[in-house]
Parts: structure tokens; sequence; C-alpha cells
């Protein structure tokens, strides 16, 4: 009888379709990641029981850290843009193109008037080392705080969805917090948002026993 | 996709037997499929999907303020204080009855401890009220005011507005500290050792 000799199949496999889909996802994640640029300052928030989100857009942040130095910041490039180019006009800060561009694309400020200029100049790290920013000064006199608030809001199209968030550190002394909730009042601005961590509610509590009705309710 | 077909027919001219050996156009794709799929891993680990919260703090208006003030009661508010080293004071009502804030066990402190701290006090003054009547009889609402010292941290501000969320308060408002409650601070600091 003669040997049926089966054919040997190739072990080799295409690879091409799995190479397809690796890279689909490789592009997808790379278009949908969202850099954010370095913060001047480092930031510890306290921790509460809320759960609301911070949003992504529509946001004026002000970051105040443990000194009391204020920082500010807010969402959206050419709102950004808009926002400095018309500081830049009435209050002759004197930037060119490159500085306008460097705080459409940066992070925090936390300059005053005089020194902005410069400190939109320097790159992210020489700003950390160099400790030019003193902070957005907020005093009765001259409290450029509520000009930048006032020139955001104009920015952001005076739309309703605008939230002012405040993100201070824990151990930022409370006088200069106060400082910040003035400036909002004598710009009768009253809903904030302070942004904080989450923490657990404490069991037995009216918050926890208020959520667990809820989801009682719910089923 | 990976093959090329290079068997060029109608190239140069053959030359009688010489015939170059054709060489395979497949390439191996495993360590492209290996670089895409590390890729991809390193971009979904570094990439964060949590995002801070955050909590609403209505400011009152400060024309209202005085008269809000004046609409509560001295039986259903609280005033608690916030001094320095995370030192919590507390006295019942507005202190505008002389009477009552003459009284040394008057003025009181405390701490954000999770058991017999300012928790408890809270509690202990929402249920208080809670049985207390107003004209329309339905039960009241306790007020909580509150003042921070100077030597007061963000931190301790947030701690205690997060107690009127724990402690689900409706109504609180945050207010000035007046000379008189920092006097009576100092003196509770000087009792107590608080440097």
């Amino acid at each position: 009888m003669p040997k049926v000799k089966m054919p040997r199949k190739s072990t080799l496999i295409d690879m091409t379709a799995m190479c397809d889909v690796a890279f689909l996802l490789l592009t997808f994640f790379m278009l949908a990641t969202k850099f954010k640029p370095d913060e001047p300052v480092a930031v510890v928030t306290p921790s509460s029981i809320n759960t609301q989100l911070l949003p992504d857009s529509d946001v004026v942040l002000l970051t105040v850290d443990k000194d009391g130095r204020v920082f500010f910041s807010m969402d959206g490039q050419p709102k950004r843009q808009q926002l400095i180019e018309d500081l830049n006009t009435n209050f002759k800060l004197g930037l060119g193109p490159t500085e306008i561009n460097n705080f459409k694309v940066g992070s925090s400020v936390g300059a005053d008037f005089k020194t902005l200029k410069q400190v939109l100049n320097m790159s992210g790290d020489e700003r950390k080392s160099s400790n030019i920013e003193k902070g957005i000064p907020m005093d009765s006199t001259n409290n450029e705080l509520a000009i930048w608030i006032e020139y955001a809001r104009a920015a952001q199209g005076n739309n309703n969805k605008l939230k002012y968030c405040i993100q201070a550190d824990n151990g930022t002394p409370y006088p200069v917090i106060k400082r910040v909730l003035d400036t909002f009042k004598e710009k009768k601005i009253q809903k904030l948002n302070l942004v904080t961590n989450l923490k657990a509610k404490p069991p037995g509590s009216a918050a926890a026993l208020y959520e667990e009705q809820q989801q009682d309710n719910a089923h | 996709m990976a093959e090329m077909d290079t068997s060029s027919q109608g190239g140069g001219k053959k030359h009688g037997g010489t015939k170059s050996k054709k060489l395979s156009t497949r390439v191996d794709m495993t360590p492209m499929v290996d670089l895409g799929f590390l890729l991809i891993t390193f971009f979904m680990l570094t990439t964060t999907m949590s995002k801070p919260k955050t909590m609403d703090l209505i400011m009152p208006k400060d024309t209202e303020n005085e008269e809000e003030q004046n609409k509560v009661k001295e039986s259903t508010a609280l005033t608690i204080l916030l001094g320095k080293k995370d030192q919590v004071y507390y006295y019942a009502g507005l202190a505008q009855d002389p009477n009552a804030s003459s009284n040394p066990d008057f003025f009181k402190a405390t701490t954000f401890a999770n058991t017999g701290g300012i928790r408890d006090i809270i509690i202990q003054k929402r249920d208080e009220v809670a049985r207390l009547r107003n004209h329309k009889g339905e039960p009241e609402d306790v007020v909580v005011i509150i003042k921070a010292d100077d030597g007061a941290t963000y931190e301790n501000f947030v701690d205690l507005l997060d107690e009127m969320a724990i402690n689900r308060i409706q109504r609180y408002a945050t207010v000035d500290i007046s000379d008189q409650d920092k006097q009576w601070i100092k003196a509770t600091e000087a009792t107590n050792g608080i440097q």
C-alpha cells in the first residue's frame, strides 16, 4: 500500500490583521489622550464626601498654594488667547506673539501684570526654579484677581454654564481664602466650587443613611 | 498586504540559464505587533480616568447677609468657630443674649474627631432643634453659622463644610468673625494651652 502523505501545513500565521488592530487602537489612544500642561504649583486638596465631577470645559480655576499665592487658569485655548489679548491691549502689558502663545498653550499663571511678560517668556522649569511668581495680588487697592475674573467671564462669552472653581491646599491660611471669596462677592458671583478629593461617607452618618435610602428606593 | 509581486516579466533580457534565486518578500510582522501592543499598554496605563471632585459653595450676598442674620432665631442657631491648630469652638445661638453668654459653660472647645468631636455636637443640636415647633407647628431647621479665625486653615474650612454635607444640614452660612468671638477664642486658647 502506498503511504498517503499528508501535506505539511505551514505554522506561520498571517499577522497582518493583528497588526492592523494594534495600530488602530494605538492611534485611537494617541488621539484621545490629552496631556495636561505642567502646573507651576503642587497643591494637595482636602477631601470631602461630594461626588460631583469637576467639569472639563467652561471652568475658571483659581489655584491657591499653601503660601497663599493665587494662580489663575482657564480652559480652552481660543478663549485663553482672547483673554490675554484683551488684557494686553487694556493694561498695556507689552506682550509679543510668543508670550501670548505661551499663555495660550500654558497652564496656570500667578504673577502681577508688571512681571507677566517676564514670566511668560520663561519655560516651565525656569518659572518653578526662579520663584518669580508671587501670586496674583488681591489687596483692596490693587485687586488684579478681580480684573482676571472679569476678563475671564468676558472671554468665556458670559455663558451660564461657567463654573468658578477654587483649588486650594490643605495648609492655605483662611484669611487668603477669605480674600478670594470676598473678591468673588464683590463681583456678585455667589456660586463657587471647591475642588476636593473623594473620601468615603462615615458609616451611620446622615449622608450615608440617605444614600442607602436612595439605593433602596431604586430597587 | 505584506506580499508584493516582484515577478516582473518585461524587464531586462534573460541571459541564458543564469537565473537569480527569488527571495521571499514575506515580512515577519510579529515584532511590529509586539511594538504596537507595547505602546497601547503604555498609553492605557498612563491615561488617568480619575477626575477631581467639586463641592458647591454658595456665598450669601452682603446686603442680604444682615437680614438673614436677623431672621435666624437664637433657639435654632449653632455657631461654630475655627481656630488655629485644628481647634473647633462652638456655642448655641448667636451670642446676642448677654445673660447666656456670660455663663462660663457657654463657649466650648472641641476637635474634628469622628467621635466625640464637632460631628456629635452638630447631630445633637440638629435633633434638639427638630423637636422644636415653629408658629405653623412644623419642625424647626437648625441653622449653622460658620466663622473662621485667622489661624484656621483651608482644610478646617472644607472639613466643616463637609460636616454639613455629612449631617445633611440644609441651612448654613459663612460669616465674618466678630471681635467678641476672637476674644473668647483667645481666652479659651489660653485656658487649654494652645500656642
